[in-house]
């Protein structure tokens, strides 16, 4: 027994409350207020993780969110892997088990690893996966290498909370820096939020010696606390600010540890104070990574929150005045404490019964599963159940360097300090190299003075202070044993060393060659000694070498946070028919189409094709009803009205009669075809764009971008009316009769509803606009009606139909229809590169005499060119299946095959018993009645070229 | 995340824009403008370092308006309409 839980004491810990989880299948008892890491340590549990690579046995390390080795997953309704048990709350039956271990990280069957170590250096991965076939190894190396493991099975409990809001100042840490600004900007009269990521606010107050003000430093953080929340201040605990964005934008994340999903926080604050603390840092020797040699800053909070005792023989190593703290304080309690420091002067008095020794330094630790002892660089030994080590400390400036700050070097604290000011941030406390408390309540004072002049007085440190004192203790090279850098990546100095012998010198290199500083903890303890031995090898100084770029999340965010309400449905929402419900009750079975859920096919038979099939041979027979509701309705309506959709159009569109419509493209100014559609003209100076179902948004921004640039406010105005109306469609050669029996009150004959015309009439009171246009090949008429009102009039349609054999169709069976009459889908039958030539429609371009989008694109030499892409058909043999979509034409040049096109559209036709397929062939309009080959898969089959239209090419079906 | 100063509707965040081009960048008409001019209309940006002037529209009001910003301290200098009439 070496760890232990003390009879008394512990500022966070509940004694009334005993709680019982389990780690790797054994049960541990803590206190409420622990930490999975608290409770582990007072049960004396040493090992609790292998490492990444090398299997080592692990320790904990830090009492924080740098906790390199002590990663648990986290099982039960709210998984998570790679937890750090040092900031994550013990709770009552949670389970935990230790990660990279197999069964359990004390009888780890991969352990045997770290006796290859030496074979398995620094970027053996980039070596081994190259030769002979890496194939072979990789699965079973990437299964032994790696961290926690994700639940296959886990589903959210519900979505995440994501919060915007808006403050003064945000504060980001609620130490003595934090609290001391947060009070003063309160003073100030400006809004504050306060974030800290444990769950009690006070920071390093709570467990290192201070008086402020004249009170205990636990009364005095009490005190601000309650008067900050009194004044209405946010005040979040258990809250990470992790990133800082353009603008002063901070992102926190927000644990709730009672099944909620974490909360993210979307914070816009004018000012930003960084009041992170600092992280203490490893020193270098020989097996420094033993379970038991733990941060001496740690071992004292874990004391003094905790009332855990980490060992009974305790070797406390330091290069800094931090340490005497610690040793004091244990020394106090009982466990026989040595201290080591390796400066001989300038070091502050040893606490009371703590022998010291004078410029000496760890050379190495022994122990199995943990450590048993320490040889100092002249060769003492002392036995020592528990070694403490601190290796002086980095500021937690992560945020201000996000935010584009420069770090300046300071000799005097062996550290990155921010360097010039950033606007909108302010770093105070340890963050920004303060040690006293005096010097840390002094430096919160100016944080938010761009803001304000505070009322507040500046809180006084009224009890002993803390001294900076350092001296550098940096790896180097040449030392013995393997000492280790990244605890949690397994980077010791000899990698670091290998990849400078290798030139990976630059700091961005070693980071990606090593790996040293990435995963879960980015190298919160071993970035700054693993730059500072780069820079030792290549004869630089610390800051020549520089520091990786920060870059969030400062801590692992989980994507639950991100995601927020965006999951299922929710993440791509569909648009969605008026008459959904009504569609659903008949058997539709939904699809999505460009953004829009609409009725594939009505099942009416158990085989979807069959359905279809059938769906679209009927259409052909006599009548068929559909929904395209979908339909673009955008109006344009001003006085330049048709000015502007001239502009906007390939074809002339001016020349059209109110009352007509007319088929058309819109070109992007590249001359590729962006849309077709028909353009109705309702008076002179109003027309309406019926645009492809799945470009509504684009065209209709498209319209906006023309009329504000081009034509101007008073000219024309746009209207989207997509959604306002719904459009039902009646086609087929008893189309008329059908609609006929509906009483719209408007004249059919088609003397006065010609193909190509509207009529206005009306249905139970409403106004009902009806367009002959066809996009079946078939008569058809197209009612369009106020949404909310097209129920009655759909229902009526289909009753009607009855007496004709009606048929209600999906969109599938309408793209058959439609490819059968060779009319095209843009983006499916046309590409990027498809010009309206390429289409069949070139008079616009050699007639037209006004400008319009797109014009110049049609005269350039790739225009011209004469081996253009081509919209075709394509026929099959005599009793051949359909050619697939995306099969390609070739041909062979030089005995090779080449691509000369490819299948666009492709159907069996249920009317005329064979397939119909469109395309996109090399001077495909010129050969009509070529059989080519066409390849898909490495199957070849034949094709013959022919006109795209299949069905009824004359057009008589149109008007009969 | 920025924040773009939408004319009519004020800060806003930058996903609620869509960048639409330098600023201008005429349109030159007629089917026989010089191929060159042409191209240039269509393919060059001038992707500077520093101060940029750039059209943006606000997709949830519909306006396109004249930014001024610096593509590295992403400071946004100003911000107009195009009649030049609404200033942000
Ligand atoms: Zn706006």
């Amino acid at each position: 027994m070496t760890a232990s839980r003390l009879a008394t004491g512990g500022s966070a810990i509940d004694r009334s409350r005993p709680i019982r989880f389990s780690f790797d299948g054994a049960t541990v008892h803590g206190f409420a207020g622990d930490t999975i890491a608290s409770a582990l340590l007072a049960g004396d549990v040493a090992v609790v993780g292998r490492s990444f690579k090398y299997h080592r046995p692990r320790g904990i390390w830090g009492a924080g969110v740098e906790e390199p080795n002590a990663l648990v997953d986290i099982g039960g309704p709210r998984a998570t892997p790679n937890t750090r048990a040092t900031t994550e709350p013990a709770r009552d039956g949670l389970v935990a088990k230790s990660v990279n271990a197999t069964p359990n990280a004390l009888t780890d069957r991969n352990a045997f690893l770290d006796r290859f170590a030496r074979f398995i250096p620094a970027a053996f991965y980039y070596k081994t996966f190259m030769w002979p076939d890496w194939h072979r190894f990789e699965p079973r190396i990437r299964a032994m290498a790696g961290l926690g493991t994700v639940d296959a099975d886990w589903t959210s409990p519900g979505t995440a909370d994501q919060i915007n809001h808006h403050c003064d100042v945000l504060v980001v840490g609620a130490g003595p820096a934090g609290l001391a600004a947060a009070r003063l900007a309160s003073g100030a009269g400006l809004t504050v939020t306060l974030v800290d990521d444990q769950q009690s606010p006070g920071g390093s107050l709570g467990h290192r010696a201070g008086e402020i003000d004249g009170k205990p430093a636990a009364v005095w953080v009490k005190e601000t606390i309650d008067e900050l929340a009194v004044g209405g201040h946010l005040i979040l605990p258990s809250t990470t600010a992790f990133g800082i964005y353009d603008h002063n934008l901070a992102g926190l994340n927000q644990r709730h540890f009672n099944g909620r999903p974490d909360t993210l926080w979307r914070v816009r604050p004018r000012q930003i104070v960084l009041a992170a603390g600092a992280i203490e840092r490893p020193l270098p020797f020989a097996n420094n990574d033993l379970p038991g040699i733990l941060s001496a800053d740690a071992a004292l909070a874990y004391l003094r929150r905790h009332a855990v005792l980490v060992g009974r023989r305790i070797v406390v190593a330091t290069n800094n005045d931090s340490a005497y703290e610690v040793a004091g304080a244990l020394a106090e309690v009982g466990a026989e404490v040595r201290l080591v420091d390796i400066r001989r002067d300038g070091m502050p008095a040893a606490p009371a019964n703590v022998p010291l020794v004078k410029g000496r330094s760890l050379a190495s630790a022994s122990g199995k599963l943990r450590v048993d002892g320490v040889t100092l660089d002249d060769g003492t030994r002392f036995d020592a159940d528990c070694v403490l080590v601190s290796g002086g400390w980095t500021p937690t400036i992560h945020l201000f360097g996000q935010a584009r700050g420069k770090l300046a070097w300071s000799e005097a604290r062996a550290a990155f300090l921010p360097g010039d000011p950033v606007d909108g941030i302010a770093v105070v406390g340890a963050a920004a190299g303060a040690v006293s408390l005096s010097d840390v309540f002094t430096g919160a004072g100016p944080a938010f003075a761009p803001l304000g002049q505070t009322k507040a007085p500046l809180p006084r440190s009224t009890g002993p202070e803390a001294t900076g004192g350092i001296l550098p203790a940096w790896p180097i090279l040449g030392s013995k044993g393997r000492i280790w850098i990244d605890y949690q990546n397994d980077v010791t100095v000899k990698d670091v060393e290998l990849a400078a012998r290798e030139n990976f010198v630059s700091v961005e290199h070693l980071k990606r060659y090593t790996t040293l500083g990435m995963a879960t903890d980015q190298g919160k303890t071993s970035n700054l000694p693993g730059l500072a031995l780069m820079a030792g090898i290549t004869g630089r100084t610390v800051p020549e070498v520089g520091t990786t770029t920060y870059r969030p999340p400062f801590t692992p965010v989980p994507l639950a946070s991100f995601a927020g309400a965006r999951v299922g449905e929710l993440m791509a929402p569909v648009r969605r028919l008026p008459l959904e419900n009504v569609h659903r009750s008949s058997g539709a079975v939904f699809q999505e189409y460009g953004g829009w859920l609409r009725p594939a096919h009505y099942g009416g038979y158990a085989d979807a094709e069959r359905s279809i099939a059938d769906e679209a041979r009927r259409a052909r027979q006599s009548v068929a009803l559909f929904d395209g509701s979908t339909l673009g309705k955008i109006e344009v309506i001003g006085p330049q009205a048709a000015a502007f959709v001239d502009f906007l159009y390939y074809n002339t569109m001016s020349t059209l009669k109110p009352g007509r419509c007319r088929y058309g493209f819109m070109l992007s100014e590249n001359g590729v075809v962006f849309d077709d559609g028909v353009l109705v003209r309702l008076d002179e100076h109003r027309f309406v764009v019926s645009c492809s179902s799945s470009h509504v948004s684009a065209v209709h921004a498209r319209l906006e971008e023309w009329r504000q640039d081009r034509f101007g406010r008073g000219a024309v105005y746009i209207h989207n009316a997509t959604a306002e109306m719904a459009t039902l469609t009646v086609s087929g050669p008893n189309s008329r009769k059908l609609l006929e029996t509906l009483g719209l009150g408007l004249s059919l004959d088609d003397a006065d509803l010609p193909h190509m015309a509207i009529g206005h009439g009306s249905y139970a009171g409403d106004e009902v606009r009806v367009a002959r246009v066809s996009f079946t090949g078939d008569r058809s008429y197209e009612i369009s009606i106020r949404a909310d009102r097209a129920e009655p009039l759909w229902a009526q349609l289909r009753q009607a139909g009855q007496a004709f054999d009606a048929v209600v169709i999906g969109l599938e069976a309408l793209m058959i229809l439609r490819a059968e009459k060779g009319f095209i889908v843009i983006g499916k039958d046309t590409d990027g590169t498809t010009l309206p030539r390429d289409l069949g429609v070139d008079g616009p371009r050699v007639k037209r005499q006004t400008e319009f989008v797109g014009r110049r694109s049609l005269f350039t030499e790739e225009a011209s060119c004469d081996n253009r892409m081509q919209l075709v058909g394509l026929a099959v043999p005599q009793g051949e299946a359909p050619l697939p979509t995306g099969a390609h034409g070739i041909k062979r040049i030089d005995g090779r095959l080449r691509s000369q096109g490819f299948v666009t559209s492709s159907y069996q036709s249920p009317t005329l018993g064979r397939p119909v397929a469109l395309g996109l062939i090399e001077r495909g309009a010129t050969r009509h009645g070529e059989t080519i080959d066409t390849q898909h898969l490495g199957k070849i089959s034949k094709a013959t070229i022919t006109a795209p239209c299949a069905f009824d090419p004359a057009g008589d079906r149109l008007h009969a | 995340m920025q924040l773009f100063p939408c004319p009519f509707c004020g800060p806003r965040d930058e996903t609620e824009f869509h960048y639409g081009g330098d600023a201008g960048n005429i349109r030159p008409d007629g089917a026989d403008v010089p191929i060159d001019r042409w191209a240039n209309y269509l393919y060059l940006r001038s992707n500077p370092k520093g101060a940029a002037r750039e059209i943006w529209v606000h997709m949830n009001c519909g306006e396109f308006f004249v930014m001024e910003r610096d593509t590295v301290t992403h400071k946004v200098l100003s911000s107009a309409a195009l009649d030049g009439e609404h200033v942000a």
